[in-house]
This record gives structure tokens, sequence and C-alpha cells, in this order.
């Protein structure tokens, strides 16, 4: 074994890690060989989750399974996949800790551990009626187990609520909002149920442009919208959520955002992480703002980009030509614009799409997509074709690190109504 | 961007009432602002509030979020609301001198 081998080690074997470690592999596959190279790969589980599809799974329109692979068949060979939870990370001496004790040194170490849900940060969201009436469904067991209650939900509040920001995908709960609206029409029932959007937000969206049209769609569906609500506290037994400055919304069913943290073990290594546990990252680099031989992608950093599988997408081009720079010694002349760009599935088999980066917000027009153009802001169905078709793409050219023909990394001017 | 002059001084605002150079901050004028903005008596615990997030920023160029503030100012965020209802960190921000934090995607 020659001594000089470098060792490129990956936490998180999620999108970003499995999109990093595939470019990476292909990348360095003559130094791999020879064994001048050598990638790792942490995660602690074999599941793969395709995550934008627990959208869909409270509605019964995907099951569990359609939405799980093993994790180690979506990275190549060349790489060891080391499965283990991370117990933390020594800055200084570039030194992973695994449980169990097994340690890994780095050269260079990304980070890609994404971020979890927390229901235990707010008072009573885990306690009584967790799982029976109040569902995380950011998870893979909350979204099957409100799927299960949707199914015998015939009247009532429903409630959708975001907890705090940041979260993954933060139009995820508008598209659910949207698509609950579509479900319970279909089934007969929408007259005897309500459906609430509670926001912490002062808008139905961060960015005001999108923020007026979503705003509008909530309407014209007869959503009720609840801004400014920064839940403190949920009774599952008497069906109440209450914000902290104590007003209070009233639930039957509550398909409930908890608030986003990052990995706890980030939080064990000082100056790591911000209190919520989000890499400190340069929004350009995404190099560590800790140590120069850390890197972050993905849902981990506090980089102020959406939370989305799009932007880990568009990160990695960045990242991938940075590591390469660092490990030759080279100054690091990439950078990532903050580009993200999400399909709206809005019900009835129609999508909305909004395409935005760092400086620019999400406008109307059209977007150049390498089929046609698909249009920014205004519901189609071929927008709503785009989502569905999302999942083939992410299997068979998202994580194994491909680019997507027609969607340029930087986010382009063309076609949008500025 | 407007001017307005809190406790005596000339300063420089954002559309939204954000001062534009921190340095230009004092005690005095984050008691202006305060009054300007429904709350007359800044407390101890206004105060302890205030002075973490000034520090967090002028030391990391970022201000802490409400759950920051929750988890490393030592006042629980149930209490932050009460000390500055609505939007606790966009409201001591603005008191205590500091751009308006970056809110979320
Ligand atoms: C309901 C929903 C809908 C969404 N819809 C969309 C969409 O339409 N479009 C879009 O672009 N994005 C969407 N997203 C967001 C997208 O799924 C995420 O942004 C993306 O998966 C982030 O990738 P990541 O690699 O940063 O994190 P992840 O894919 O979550 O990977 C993190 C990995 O780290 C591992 N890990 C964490 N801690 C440890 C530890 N201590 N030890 C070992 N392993 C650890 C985890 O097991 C996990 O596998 C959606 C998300 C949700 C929840």
């Amino acid at each position: 074994m020659p001594s000089s081998r470098r060792h490129i080690v990956i936490l998180g074997g999620g999108t970003a890690g499995t999109i990093m470690a595939n470019r990476l592999a292909r990348h360095y596959a003559p130094d791999l060989e020879v064994g001048a190279i050598d990638i790792s790969v942490v995660d602690e589980n074999d599941r793969h989750i395709y995550q934008p599809g627990l959208l869909f799974l409270p509605f019964g329109m995907y099951d569990a399974e359609d939405v799980v692979k093993p994790r180690g068949e979506q990275l190549p060979p060349t790489v060891h996949y080391v499965q283990a939870t991370i117990a933390h990370v020594d800055t200084d001496a570039a030194l992973v800790v695994l449980e169990g004790g097994r340690q890994l040194t780095y050269d260079v170490l990304i980070i890609a551990t994404g971020t979890r849900t927390a229901p235990d940060e707010t008072e009573g969201m885990s306690g009584p009626g967790w799982q029976e009436r109040v569902f995380d469904w950011y998870t893979l067991e909350g979204a099957s187990g409100l799927g299960k209650a949707m199914a015998t939900f015939n009247r009532g509040n429903l409630v959708i609520s975001i907890t705090d920001m940041p979260i993954k995908c933060p139009v995820a709960p508008l598209e659910f909002a949207f698509l609950a609206d579509w479900y319970f029409q279909q089934r007969g029932v929408r007259e005897q149920v309500t459906i609430s959007y509670v926001t912490p937000l002062d808008a139905a969206f961060t960015k005001p442009a999108a923020a007026q049209a979503l705003a509008h769609l909530l309407e014209e569906k007869g959503i009720q919208l609840v801004t400014e609500f920064a839940t403190g506290s949920i009774d599952g037994a008497a069906g109440k959520l209450i914000s902290f400055d104590e007003r209070e919304v009233a639930f039957d069913l509550l398909a409930v955002v908890p608030v986003h943290t990052g990995a706890t073990f980030l939080l064990k290594a000082p100056g790591l992480a911000n209190a919520m546990g989000f890499v400190k990252t340069d929004p350009a680099t995404l190099q560590s703002k800790h140590r120069p031989n850390i890197f972050a992608i993905g849902d981990a950093t506090d980089v102020p980009a959406s939370k989305a599988g799009s932007v880990a997408h568009f990160e990695a081009e960045v990242l991938e030509q940075n590591v390469i720079q660092f490990l030759a010694g080279e100054p690091l002349t990439n950078t990532f614009d903050g580009h993200a760009n999400c399909f709206i599935e809005t019900g009835f088999h129609k999508a909305l799409l909004i395409d935005f980066n760092y400086e620019t917000e999400p406008v109307t027009g059209h977007f150049p997509f390498s089929v046609g153009p698909l249009s920014l802001l205004k519901e189609s169905r071929l927008n709503h074709l785009g989502k569905m078709a999302f999942k083939y793409v992410y299997w068979h050219a998202l994580l194994p690190g491909y680019d997507i023909p027609g969607v340029p990394t930087h986010m382009s001017l063309a076609g949008k109504d500025l | 961007m407007s001017t307005n002059s809190y406790a005596g001084v000339d300063l420089a605002l954002d559309g939204e009432g954000f001062l534009q150079d921190p340095a230009q901050w004092t005690p005095q004028i984050g008691e202006a602002i305060a009054a300007a903005n429904g709350i007359p008596v800044l407390t101890d615990r206004h105060w302890i509030v205030l002075h973490f997030m000034r520090n967090t920023f002028l030391s990391t160029g970022d201000a802490p979020s409400i759950r920051g503030l929750g988890k490393e100012s030592g006042v629980p965020v149930k209490e932050l609301y009460q000390l500055f209802p609505k939007g606790p960190a966009k409201l001591a921000a603005k008191i205590c001198g500091i751009p308006k934090p970056h809110g979320c995607i």
C-alpha cells in the first residue's frame, strides 16, 4: 500500500453523498485503480429513500416500496461503503470516529449528512396523538401512517403546519395542501373537510413573487392561510396547535413538518456547525468556514439556498471541481450561485415550476427545457409530467451524477420575465 | 433606503428600518428604536438578548435564528416572544442595530 495514498471520506450516503461518490469515482478512476486515492462513504442504514416521493404516500399515489432502494447499489463498486453511525469528527486530527470505535482518517472530508426532523424540539409534538392524528410526513414511517389516517378521514379539520424554518423542500407542504384539496374532492368529502395551512412566515412562501402566486392558488382552492404562527406546543389530546404568542389552531388531523436540525454529531465539533447543527459553509466554494480540508453539500450546510435535491445536484458539479483543486494544492475557482429548480405539484395532474438562485427571485416566463419550454410559476400538465418523471431522473441521472440535459448548473435568465 | 433620527443621531436605514451601518449604534439609539417599535422600556432580559445578538453578529457576521437564540442566549423561545412580540429575531436585530437576518429560503 503506497503511503502517499489520499483519503476522501464522504459522510452520508443520501442524495448529495451518492452524487459526490459517483462523480469523484469517475474522475479519479485511474487513481482508485492504482491505490493513489481511496474514497469511503459512511451511512448508518442501507435504505436510500427517494424523499420527493414521500409527498405522494399520504394520498395513496405511491407506497413505501416505490420510494426505497438499497443504498449500496447506488454507489460505484470502487468506493468503500461503510455502514455505521458517525459518532464524531475530530477536526484537529482529521479523523472520523464511528460508533463502535472504528476510525477513518481523511485528507478531504465531505459532509453530506443532510438534515433530520426533530419532533422533540417542540413541546407535546411526539406526545398523545403522535402517529394517530399527528404525523411527521417527512419520514417514511410518518408518511405511511398519515396515508392510513387520510384514507378514513371523512370530516373535520386537516391542518398542514410548518413548525419553523429552515425545512427541506420548502414548497412540499404547499404541494401537500393542494393535493389534499384534490384528494378529498376525488373522495367526495371535500365539503366536510376544512384545510388550513399554518406557517411561521409572513406569507405563503419565502420569495415574494412566488408567495403571491401561491397564496392566490390557496385561496382558489378554499385553503385557509394562517401566517406568522410560530408553533410553541402541540396538544394532541385536545387537537390544538399553540403558538409562542398564545394563538391556537384546532385540528382533527395534523400533517406537521417538525423543526429541522443537522446531524447531532456535528454539534460536538466546536466551530464546525451553527446552533442548529448546520455546517458553517462558504456559500460560493462550499468549503467549511472552520477548516480548509472540510467541505459540505446538500441539506447539511447553512448556505442560504433551498434544501432540495436539485440544489445538491447543482452544488455537486462545483464541489467536485473544488475538491480536485484542493487535492492538487490549487486555489478554488469554482463557485455556486444558489441555483434551485423545483416543480410544485398543484393537484388535478398539474404543476408549477420555479427556478431561482441567491440573487434572482422566482418569476414568471418560460424555462427553456430540452423537450420544450416549461411555464414558470403557472400551472400546466407538462410540469406535472416533469414532476412525476423526476423519480426516474433521480435514480438514473441525478444520483449517478450526470448533467441533466437542458438544465445548466448556473441559473440562466433566458425566458424569465424580469 | 432612508434616514431617520434616533436619540438625536441621523441614521441610514434600509427600507424596513434596519441600520445600514452597525457601527453607528449606541444603547441610547437602541432604546429609541425599541420605543418606536412598541417596547417603551428595555429590561435586563431584553438586554441579555440584544447583547448576545449583537456580539454574535459582530464576531461571526451572522445573526442567530430564533431557535439559535433560545438555545444559546439563556432566554427561552417562549420568553423571546413575550419580550419582542411577533418576530423576535427581526425585532431584536432592528433594536440592536444589525442588518435584517437572512431569514430562510
Ligand atoms: C417530503 C419531501 C419532498 C421533497 N421534494 C423534493 C422535490 O420535489 N425536489 C427536490 O429537489 N427535493 C425535494 N426534497 C428534498 C430532497 O429530498 C433533499 O434536499 C435531499 O435528499 C438532500 O440530500 P442530502 O444528501 O443533503 O441529504 P439526505 O439525502 O437526507 O442524506 C443524508 C444522509 O446522511 C445519513 N446520516 C445522517 N446522520 C448520520 C450519522 N450520524 N451517521 C451515519 N449516517 C448519517 C442519513 O442516513 C442520510 O442517508 C424533498 C424532501 C422531502 C422530505
